[in-house]
């Protein structure tokens, strides 16, 4: 593809500071005496439900390292959508915010079982997957505070998030319009023999949308490398998924293609199942996952998120399902890691976020000119020009 | 004759190894794979502008020689020795096409019946056997899914052209075209572009029923980030398809139903229109009549009866919907100080409206009377003949509307 490659997983950036890190994959570890590289298998937490193909196992293979990895991932993406909450409430994030806090097992799990040369394409709930895909805390930040070091360099917000050199498309604000763009993905990728998948996210909200079952039959027509991963996170905005999908068991709504719903609370399911569904894209076309999962916050920092569903089920969901607790258990009986291990590497994480933040708050706002920069590749409307065009007439401020 | 060369020069390391500029290598189609590929626009303007307006009465292939880029044999720029074939329209389409799919693997063609069947207007004809399924793709009826597909096909670097069986279905993916394919460039802060090309045929037809006759030029205008483009001669549909293709930004080539069988000699030579330019049809003195597609050909009907009656208009097709060229039409209004538009777009907010505000806003001082434009009425279209015949601008109304102007 014409995208610049770069290694998969553990090359650093060259953005990086010592001082923000960015996600570490697989590099840090917690562990001081015992072997960091000891493999480990672990059983998800429920098997998979399997509809037109088999059921991937349940045993998962994992490492010390990688289960570590796996918790300051999810800690410093759990930490970095709270300070966000923050960071709304102050007025500095304007518009809309879409937190992903509780569902980070997904956006981890997903990275863990795939290279940076596939390709992620998600809606608007995109802060933890971009950070995923490689993308930087300040970058963050700065983007939902409208700076010029965002990634999208302050022009696109919350909700468009996109790092080409991590394979990372987006961020899309309209529910559902990202799905045939990930096919088109696909397709490009089909197109030059590369070998590699594409996930597409979407929510249960979107999967009623008219243009996903579109995009499905093309793909499943033209054998294209795509992975359809539904993040069920059991509300459409405030309207439950038995109210809005006739049928809510939506890794089976591909009839012809093949499902598989997956417990997305459980990063090592999550590996799992994109696994799985990568060879398989790979050989057999589209699949569609479901991932099962449950985001704490509303919809977005304009619901409060307790007018559809009750404050017993969020604790209660918080209290048996989360995701990091999950891993910390793993760590703990496991015994890779410290109870004070653990907490010492929460607050590094909190410490890291705070440091993007105060990075982000220094940096600039857009110039002027800026508004009329990208519009197109060539450059209209930067300058304009009068009658007679060898004379600028305007360079608009 | 420099500053085209200079222009070719920029392109070449991404075709060959070679950095010196040869025009018998040019043209090798490279066959590397996308992630080799480099980007490289190339767009051939015409550095001799000035003297393009000022001939009289030139030809068209007069006109095209600044433009041509001549490719095998070395030819001179400079001379078309050479005759030329005749060709239809949607021959010359595919002309285009087929050249742009050999020179860059990554060009692909989808839409509805545009491979086993050729195309419903035949303008993909026959490139399915050339080129196979991958690159000719018939799609399923979901415009929405493959306007978008075509467009993450383009945000990783392939050149999708998406072919609307008729214009008005694209209505259904307006939300792809306006919000991923206009808008992606600039919201993902310059990272993604958006080379795809769709185009289809649109205008009012012979009695197709109100549906199949749309014009959408008016909806997409407002789109940012995007450029929009309408042929209306064999000539021209060639080089504007060239163009699209090979321009990095998101190109809507607007075609016309009733002018797909225009025959024309067009060059053998290879050549690329610039997206930007509009064209002189026939200069004049006494007013300029701003048109495009199908309704350049009523204009020319009426400037034969407006010349018999001793007027001498002058007519430019002004090719590019999106931006306006307002340099050629500035200079013309400069000159005659009167402006007709005829239009086929519908009057309320149609592509008229906006030139109309565009010239008014620059030109204003040049201009010796309100700019008057004709455009279809505000209606959909009816199927009836006659009444279907008036909600088209006609020649008469165009000889009509001179008169008053010139008054």
């Amino acid at each position: 593809m014409a995208l610049s490659r770069i290694a998969s997983s553990s090359s650093p950036s060259n953005l990086l500071k010592p001082v923000s890190l960015v996600l570490s994959l697989r590099r840090r570890s917690v562990c001081t005496s015992t072997t960091t590289e000891q493999p480990l298998t672990i059983e998800t937490s429920v098997p998979f439900t399997a509809h037109n193909c088999d059921a991937p196992p349940r045993a998962v293979d994992t490492s010390a390292e990688e289960l570590a990895s796996f918790f300051r991932d999810m800690a410093l993406m759990r930490r970095m959508e709270i300070a966000a909450d923050s960071l709304y409430k102050a007025k500095l994030i304007r518009g809309f915010c879409h937190l992903y806090d509780g569902q980070e097992a997904v956006a981890v799990g997903m990275e863990a079982a795939v290279t940076r040369r596939d390709c992620v394409i998600t809606a608007y709930r995109d802060h933890c997957t971009f950070l995923a895909r490689g993308g930087t805390l300040k970058e963050v930040f700065a983007e939902l505070m409208g700076r010029v070091d965002g990634c999208s360099k302050g022009k696109g917000g919350s909700m468009h998030f996109y790092r080409k050199e991590g394979g990372f498309f987006g961020g899309h604000g309209i529910v559902g319009a990202q799905v045939p763009l990930g096919c088109g993905l696909a397709f490009a990728q089909k197109y030059c023999k590369d070998e590699n998948v594409t996930f597409a996210l979407y929510g249960d909200g979107a999967a009623n949308q008219g243009q996903l079952f579109e995009a499905l039959n093309i793909s499943a027509l033209w054998d294209l490398p795509a992975i359809l991963v539904c993040e069920n996170n059991h509300y459409g905005m405030g309207t439950a998924e038995w109210r809005a999908a006739k049928n809510p068991a939506y890794y089976k709504r591909g009839d012809y293609a093949p499902g598989l719903k997956v417990d997305g609370m459980d990063v090592l399911a999550v590996k799992q199942a994109c696994k799985f569904a990568k060879e398989f894209a790979l050989k057999n076309g589209p699949i569609i996952l479901e991932m099962d999962t449950y985001r704490y916050h509303g919809h977005s920092m304009s619901d409060p998120g307790s007018t559809y569903r009750t404050r017993d089920e969020i604790s209660g969901v918080r209290q048996e399902r989360d995701p990091i607790e999950r891993v910390r258990k793993l760590l703990l009986n496991h015994e890779i890691a410290t109870e004070k291990e653990l907490k010492d590497i929460e607050k590094e994480v909190r410490k890291e976020v705070d440091e993007a933040i105060a990075k982000a708050k220094e940096s600039q706002m857009p110039k002027s000119s800026d508004l009329f920069t990208n519009v197109y590749v060539k450059g209209f409307g930067v300058e304009a020009f009068g009658a007679d065009r060898k004379e600028v007439r305007a360079t608009l401020p | 004759m420099a500053t085209l060369f200079q222009g070719l020069g920029i392109v070449t390391p991404s075709f060959s190894s070679s950095n010196s500029f040869d025009s018998n290598n040019f043209l090798i189609p490279s066959r590397r794979s996308l992630s080799e590929r480099r980007d490289g626009i190339f767009v051939v303007r015409s550095d001799a502008r000035v003297s393009q307006t000022l001939k009289t009465g030139a030809r068209k292939h007069e006109l095209l020689v600044p433009n041509a880029v001549a490719t095998k044999g070395g030819s001179s720029v400079a001379s078309t020795s050479k005759p030329g074939h005749e060709l239809l329209l949607f021959e010359a389409l595919r002309e285009g096409l087929e050249e742009e799919m050999e020179r860059d693997p990554c060009v692909c063609v989808m839409g509805e019946d545009v491979g086993h069947y050729g195309g419903s207007y035949k303008v993909t004809k026959g490139l399915a056997t050339k080129f196979g399924d991958l690159r000719v793709l018939d799609t399923p009826i979901a415009e929405n899914a493959f306007t978008g597909m075509g467009i993450g096909a383009a945000m990783t670097g392939l050149r999708p052209v998406v072919e609307g069986m008729n214009m008005g279905f694209l209505l259904l993916a307006f939300n792809q075209i306006s919000n991923n394919c206009g808008m992606l460039h600039y919201t993902s802060g310059g990272q993604f572009k958006i080379p795809i090309v769709i185009r289809g045929p649109g205008g009012v037809g012979r009695q197709l029923g109100a549906e199949h006759s749309q014009r959408l030029e008016s909806y997409f205008q407002s789109i940012p980030g995007i450029q929009m483009v309408a042929c209306s001669t064999p000539y021209n549909a060639k080089g504007l398809m060239k163009a699209a293709i090979r321009s990095e930004n998101p190109v809507i080539l607007f075609e016309h139903v009733l002018l797909y069988n225009l025959k024309e000699r067009i060059p053998d030579e290879e050549y690329v229109l610039s997206l930007e330019e509009a064209e002189m049809v026939r200069p004049g003195e006494h007013v300029t009549i701003l048109t495009y597609s199908r309704m350049r050909y009523h204009v020319m009907q009426a400037a034969k009866t407006l010349v018999n009656k001793g007027y001498d208009p002058e007519v430019i097709d002004i090719r590019s919907l999106k931006p306006f060229d307002l340099y050629t039409i500035g200079n013309s209004v400069k000159k005659t100080h009167r402006v007709l538009i005829v239009e086929e777009c519908m009057r309320t907010g149609g592509i008229g409206a906006s030139l109309t505000a565009a010239i008014t806003e620059n030109f204003h001082d040049y201009l010796d009377a309100p700019i008057v434009c004709l455009s279809s009425q505000d209606v959909p279209t009816p199927y009836a003949g006659t009444l279907e015949e008036w909600t088209v601008v006609q020649p008469a109304q165009i000889v009509t509307a001179v008169e008053q102007l010139c008054q």
